[in-house]
């Protein structure tokens, strides 16, 4: 099945679908964050050297650990609930609402996490 | 409460084909990927890790139970860290989470590539992608 899109990047970058379209593409965001970090760490694990200690580097900075962990806790907590809704195709009607009970199960988890990393790398 | 109510069709009027299938295998490999990661922090909270690591070095090991993501901590005996039993566990998760990623990588690739040539070619080099990494990262979680 082929597309064709009669829209432009500048229509499609304004399209408001707002709360599940955020989660639609934080999920890919966080799966395609993971998926090259897991590639690039099994890699640089059987190949070491200089480039695994540069990469190493990398995995220790606050900033790239904040990154990673924001991917996998959004897609793990994302990711459970499209598993439930989609196992129960009753709930479906209540997406909305499950919505917005997955961010409030990640932003604490996610703010506190994102602090302790703060805190840690700047010696709180 | 969303405007239009859901619509559920049976299996027997959807058909189950390969796609079908890979729509099961993404949903039930994350319950599958929460359960492993579950067993490995139990395994880990038996083996001493409360007294002996911090929570991030114990979640680093629920993630992958690998000995070498216990390495730069209190633990003051590899070994339990270390069996065949635990490098299986691990062999597991790697591999459930690696095909439920390539697959989605297939998924979002094919809401971009038009082609129907392209698209073959895509996946034919996520076989080859699932199988080069998952047999590289078995080999590290062997040898590590």
């Amino acid at each position: 099945m082929g597309l064709s899109r009669n829209v432009s990047l500048w229509t499609g970058l304004r399209y408001k679908g707002q709360g599940p379209y955020l989660t639609f593409i934080l999920h890919r965001i966080g799966g395609l964050g993971m998926g090259v970090f897991v590639t690039m760490h099994i890699l640089v694990s059987f190949l070491g050297g200089s480039v695994g200690l540069f990469l190493n580097d990398i995995y220790k900075h606050w900033a790239f650990q904040i990154f990673i962990f924001f991917c996998a806790l959004f897609h793990a907590v994302n990711g459970l609930r499209i598993t439930i809704l989609d196992l129960f195709p009753k709930l479906i009607d209540h997406h909305r609402e499950a919505i917005w009970i997955e961010w409030a199960v990640f932003l604490p988890l996610f703010g506190v996490s994102a602090l302790v990393i703060l805190m840690t790398a700047w010696g709180g | 409460m969303s405007d239009s109510k859901s619509r559920t069709v049976p299996l027997s009027k959807r058909g189950l084909n390969f796609e079908t299938l890979m729509w099961y295998f993404t949903r039930l490999s994350a319950l599958a990927m929460y359960a492993l990661m579950l067993f490995a922090l139990i395994g880990a909270l038996v083996m001493g890790a409360r007294n002996q690591m911090n929570f991030a070095d114990v979640m680093r090991w629920a993630f992958m139970p690998n000995a070498a993501h216990v390495q730069s901590t209190n633990v003051p005996d590899l070994a339990p860290w270390a069996t065949t039993f635990w490098k299986a566990v691990a062999g597991l998760l790697l591999f459930v989470a690696s095909s439920h990623g390539v697959h989605g990588l297939v998924v979002i690739a094919d809401d971009y590539i038009p082609g129907k040539g392209a698209r073959k070619v895509i996946r034919l080099l996520s076989i080859v992608m699932l199988a080069s990494v998952t047999a590289i990262g078995l080999y590290v979680l062997w040898t590590s």
